[in-house]
């Protein structure tokens, strides 16, 4: 499903974030990529959401090559594509419902279609009595709930989350990463992005572990050892 | 596409309504800098009076000789209007009107009075004063036909050699208030529109990270830029509405004041009169810069 072809990431001269790297992510896969903070992980998300451009080698989805495709392409990759994020970055003027809803406006669908799918998803994720909240009406694990939702709601083939656990409580922690195993169930691929041992330890799925720019270990029963 | 535009239209409405302070104060700016440019409309309609004014009080007079019949100076008179087209007025001065003109001037100068009694008869001649539409140059090809054509040998003297440096002295001064009112004018609309663009991405850096969540998601760059415009156009009408009563009023109520200073302009009159180029300028001016510096500014995100 996702494929990276010896990819390299430069910044500028003197900052190499990723050298070489090649692996493929299969369909319905639950891959944990781990490793210290600015080893990579997160550009390793922006480079499969197009968001960056390899400085040499390719990113493949679903064949495609990200970096030598039109914008339009693009952004029907990211529509399948369902991203959470440490930082939520939800839409900050918008209410719940609206956040959810955007999703499925910018891929135009109706309203009625968009109204049944954002409650059903908000009721299962526990927010569908904050519907005309505002993200800043709502707490931590609440807004981190919401970008699973909207992450959700359009049925993606994939969740893209790193370090969705970054800013929560243990309790929180928790939830999502429940969250992110059952999604996966469903048959859905998760990337989850973390520097969380922890966490890793628990899940017993299939571990890319980074350092210095490079995949150091890339295990299908990994732990998190650096 | 009918459902998308509904969609980009109640978002840019909701980002309106909930970013009251910056909405605001966006307006505000934007009023100000049109009301600016509305200021300069009215300048120039005041140095376009006042230079029509001067220049109307410029003229040339052929006197023609003691004893020219009426008649062939009326021919004369029309002769020279089919040869020019440039001529705006040309009026026939009699004998007796040009002493009558000259008794009323000076009913009260006593030593001119005395003067022309001594003289004993009428001592004017009878004459045409001619103004012209525009150039100086015009002022001297008249002259130049009045002394050369056929019935030059009616003509006493023409006074253009007399007035010929006080014409061009006053067209290049005119001139010269016109070109300063364009370069004033032009670095004024400079200005406003370097204030309203940068106020504009002020109110739009503020939804930097917004904008940048919409592309994750794969919002298109259209759905993103749109509301921004939407919202560009929505400053620009309530600024021209503001901006346009606002002119109205202001020339009502200044009118009286400006008449006491440029008899004869009337500020409301040339509103009235005008009324569709305020629109234009108001209109054109806040939904142009602002709708092209949303593009423009958003534009600048989407690349990143």
């Amino acid at each position: 499903m996702i494929k990276f072809n010896n990819v390299t990431k430069i910044y500028s001269q003197d900052t190499t974030v990723l050298q070489n790297i090649s692996l493929e992510i299969k369909e319905g896969e639950f891959v944990s990529i781990v490793g210290k903070s600015g080893v990579g992980k997160t550009t390793l998300v922006r480079l499969i959401l197009g968001l960056e451009i390899p400085t040499s080698g390719e990113v493949y989805f679903k064949g495609v090559n990200i970096n030598n495709t039109d914008s339009e392409k693009i952004q029907e990759i990211r529509r399948k594509i369902g991203c959470v994020y440490q930082d939520y970055k939800l839409l900050s003027k918008k209410t719940v419902y609206e956040n959810v809803a955007y999703i499925m406006q910018v891929e135009g669908k109706e309203n009625d279609e968009i109204e049944k799918e954002v409650f059903k998803v908000l009721e299962v994720i526990g927010l569908k009595d904050k519907i005309n909240n505002f993200p800043d009406q709502l707490s931590g694990g609440e807004q981190q709930r919401l970008s699973i939702a909207r992450a959700l709601v359009n049925n993606p083939e994939i969740i893209i989350a790193d370090e969705p656990t970054g800013n929560l409580d243990p309790y929180n922690t928790y939830e999502v990463i429940s969250l992110l195993q059952k999604i996966n169930k469903t048959g859905k691929t998760v990337i989850l992005s973390t520097h969380d041992r922890e966490i890793i330890n628990k899940l017993g799925k299939r571990v890319i572990t980074l350092e210095e720019g490079k995949i150091l270990r890339d295990e299908t029963e990994g732990r998190f050892i650096i | 596409m009918k459902t998308n535009l509904k969609r980009i239209i109640s978002f840019a409405i909701n980002d309106f309504n909930r970013n009251k302070g910056i909405s605001i104060a966006t307006i505000f700016v934007l009023t100000i800098t049109i009301m600016l440019v509305t200021g300069l409309f009215f300048f120039h309609g005041i140095t376009n009076y006042l230079t029509t004014q001067i220049q109307n009080k410029i003229d040339i007079t052929a006197y023609f000789v003691d004893g020219t019949q009426e008649q062939d100076i009326l021919n004369v008179k029309d002769e020279i209007s089919k040869m020019s087209p440039n001529i705006k007025n040309i009026e026939y001065v009699s004998k007796d009107q040009a002493l009558a003109s000259f008794n009323s001037k000076h009913k009260d100068d006593v030593v001119l009075n005395e003067a022309l009694q001594q003289v004993g008869n009428n001592p004017f001649l009878p004459s045409l004063n001619i103004t012209t539409n525009g150039e100086p140059t015009q002022y001297a090809q008249i002259a130049n036909i009045l002394q050369t054509s056929d019935f030059s040998k009616l003509i006493d003297n023409v006074d253009y050699s007399q007035k010929k440096d006080t014409i061009q002295k006053v067209y290049a001064i005119t001139s010269n208030v016109n070109i300063f009112g364009i370069i004033l004018g032009i670095l004024l609309v400079i200005v406003a529109i370097l204030v309203v663009f940068n106020t504009i991405k002020l109110a739009i850096d503020n939804s930097k990270e917004e904008i940048n969540t919409m592309r994750v998601v794969g919002a298109s760059n259209q759905f993103i830029r749109d509301p921004f415009v939407i919202q560009g156009i929505i400053y620009g009408v309530i600024s021209f509405l503001i901006c346009f009563l606002l002119s109205g009023i202001l020339s009502f109520f200044l009118s009286s004041k400006i008449n006491a200073i440029l008899p004869g302009f009337n500020m409301f009159g040339y509103f009235l009169t005008n009324w569709w180029i305020f629109v234009l300028i108001q209109l054109g001016f806040g939904i142009g810069v602002g709708v092209i510096s949303a593009i423009i500014v958003v534009k600048k995100y989407l690349e990143v």
